[in-house]
């Protein structure tokens, strides 16, 4: 069982996002990366159908030279290979991101046979598109599911459930395919230190890709207005509770 | 030449989002002077014509094929291609759901168009022919991008709640769209569904009361609980709690956990990062309880109590318990 991970590399922001001046970027002068969440998640159920069926995990991401860090970090986990399709630009539009990994997994398939799963995050983090994993398996041919709360192997079949208003929808695709995980799936270890030491000595393969530029122009980014609240502080301490059960009685809610 | 509405719904049950969808299209479609259409998918959908046309759409497309049944992101995403080929909108707006940007994902992929998903705004001077200009949010709403979608027929979805529904009622002629579907779209459809217990869900609980790292670990949400139940809600939860162990995902409330919108949010121990903020924005009232006055969360919130969440929640309870007698 050889699954292939895509991951993105997003800032880690905290109370607040800036951007910078020239409104292009999210000012990450003081903010740290990480793995988008989902993508971070994908990196965890791949890991454990491998522990589970054998074989291995392949952890992929398009980005900056830097971004050999959070596949290093993928590589601490669990996962074995690393392939980084660098780009010089902060970002690539979704179309453009699509055909560049579809075809850096097609050569890998070509030497190396094909990856029974593909996973993606259901979006990411920062650009939030929805829409690049879905891309990638309709260019490899993959059936493919976004929003998995789960994924499972029953034989040749991936089996993927999702939560719906509802409850949960159950799907069953034929491997290979192509599945968009959601945070909560599972819950992502931490690096054991065989790991860590793992993610030091891995080879990160570099491979160049390009794609035509897409549709979808981003031309600046803005904050959303500031949500101004003049905060009434009821009081401190448990001598509130009064104050807090007049106010639940004025909204309606305490009956 | 038309505005197109793609129609969200379960076996025939519309989802509420598809009214704002076919409100916001309509604006759009009155702006450039042209109609405003709708697709439906799947003949168990057929009977949303009429919805359809309470909204103001004059035309219904309604694609057709013994397997649309049920849910599937290949297969709707093909049918709704197809119809899209055919008649050439100008503008296709779907909902901003898991089900919408995934469909709308689909078209795109398969017509190779861009796409511009969670729109909150389209540009006002927008004529039909030129790049349309849209704000559309990122990080969860919590950035906002201008973005230009430049190609002949543009693909978007509409962030959900940004449009408030209002009807204008019409009537609609309906199409029959017979589309063809190979075996590469058949996999993905919902095979079995597992039907929640009904009951108050986080999403649609009027009282949330929400615990974050403050709270300090898994037992101690005990008395959240406790207040919880008293006031009918439910209990939430920030990512750094799931994150470790003390409750499961289904409880997180924020980017990558579940929007909610209560009557009132009860944030407990709760600093109020982005990732938790856009998730819990919506609410009509907050009430943060934390030690710092100076916490993201306190600031934003309408009301707050200053101190020891462990010992202002139980006092809640006990004075909701006196005053119950």
């Amino acid at each position: 069982m050889n699954i292939l991970v895509c991951v993105k590399r997003v800032p880690a922001p905290g109370a607040r996002i800036n951007i910078t001046e020239d409104g292009q970027a999210v000012d990450t002068a003081f903010l740290g990366f990480t793995v988008s969440p989902h993508e971070e998640c994908a990196v965890e159920q791949a890991v454990q159908l491998v522990e589970k069926h054998g074989g291995e995990v392949t952890v992929l991401t398009l980005g900056p030279a830097e971004a050999e860090e959070q596949l290093r970090t993928a590589v601490s986990v669990g996962a074995a290979k690393a392939v980084l399709v660098p780009i010089t630009e902060s970002d690539w539009d979704p179309q453009r991101t699509a055909q560049a990994i579809a075809s850096v997994i097609t050569d890998l398939e070509n030497a190396n046979g094909k990856f029974d799963l593909v996973l993606f995050g259901n979006e990411s983090a920062d650009s939030c598109g929805y829409q690049v994993g879905i891309r990638v398996a309709l260019k490899l041919g993959r059936p493919m599911v976004n929003g998995a709360k789960g994924l499972d192997i029953e034989g040749s079949v991936a089996k993927v459930r999702r939560e719906s208003d509802a409850g949960q929808e159950i799907y069953m695709l034929p491997m290979p395919s192509a599945v968009g995980v959601k945070e909560g799936i599972n819950l992502p270890r931490y690096p054991t230190m065989k790991g860590r030491l793992a993610s030091k000595k891995v080879d990160v393969t570099r491979t160049e890709s390009t794609g035509s530029v897409g549709g979808l122009k981003m031309i600046q980014l803005q904050r959303p207005p500031e949500r101004v609240s003049n905060t009434q502080i009821l009081g401190t301490g448990p001598e509130a509770a009064s104050a807090v059960v007049d106010l639940l009685e004025e909204l309606g809610v305490f009956k | 030449m038309s505005v197109l509405a793609v129609i969200e719904h379960d076996r025939g049950t519309i989802a509420s989002a598809s009214l704002g969808v076919l409100t916001a299209a309509r604006n759009l479609a009155s702006q450039i002077g042209t109609t405003l259409e709708a697709v439906t998918v799947g003949a168990n959908a057929d009977a949303l014509s009429s919805v359809a046309a309470q909204y103001g759409a004059t035309a219904v497309h309604q694609a057709h094929h013994a397997a649309l049944t049920d849910f599937g992101p290949e297969a709707w995403g093909e049918a709704v291609a197809q119809v899209v080929k055919k008649i050439s909108p100008q503008v296709v707006i779907g909902t901003g759901t898991e089900r919408g940007h995934e469909v709308v994902a689909q078209v795109a992929a398969r017509l190779d168009l861009p796409a511009s998903m969670n729109c909150t705004e389209f540009d006002s001077s927008f004529t039909g022919d030129q790049p349309l200009k849209v704000v559309r949010a990122r990080w969860g709403g919590s950035l906002l991008e201008q973005a230009e979608v430049d190609a002949p027929i543009k693909l978007v979805t509409l962030a959900n709640h940004t449009v408030e529904a209002v009807e204008s009622p019409t009537s609609a002629t309906n199409t029959v769209h017979d589309v063809e579907l190979n075996d590469s779209v058949m996999h993905s459809f919902v095979k079995d569904r597992v039907e929640r217990v009904a009951g108050v869900t986080l999403a649609t609980a009027p009282v949330v009361v929400s615990g974050g790292r403050g709270v300090g670990s898994a037992e101690a949400f005990a008395p959240l609980e406790e207040l919880a139940g008293l006031l009918g809600g439910v209990v939430g939860c920030s990512r750094a709690v799931t994150n470790n162990g003390w409750r499961n995902h289904t409880d997180q409330v924020g980017q990558t956990g579940t929007r909610i919108a209560p009557d009132i949010y009860i944030a407990c121990g709760i600093s109020g990062a982005i990732q938790h903020w856009v998730g819990a924005m919506a609410s009509k009232n907050i009430l943060a309880i934390n030690t710092d006055k100076e916490a993201n969360i306190v600031t934003k919130a309408g009301y707050a109590v200053i101190g020891d969440l462990h010992k202002i929640v139980p006092a809640i309870s006990e004075e909701i318990r006196r005053r119950r007698g």
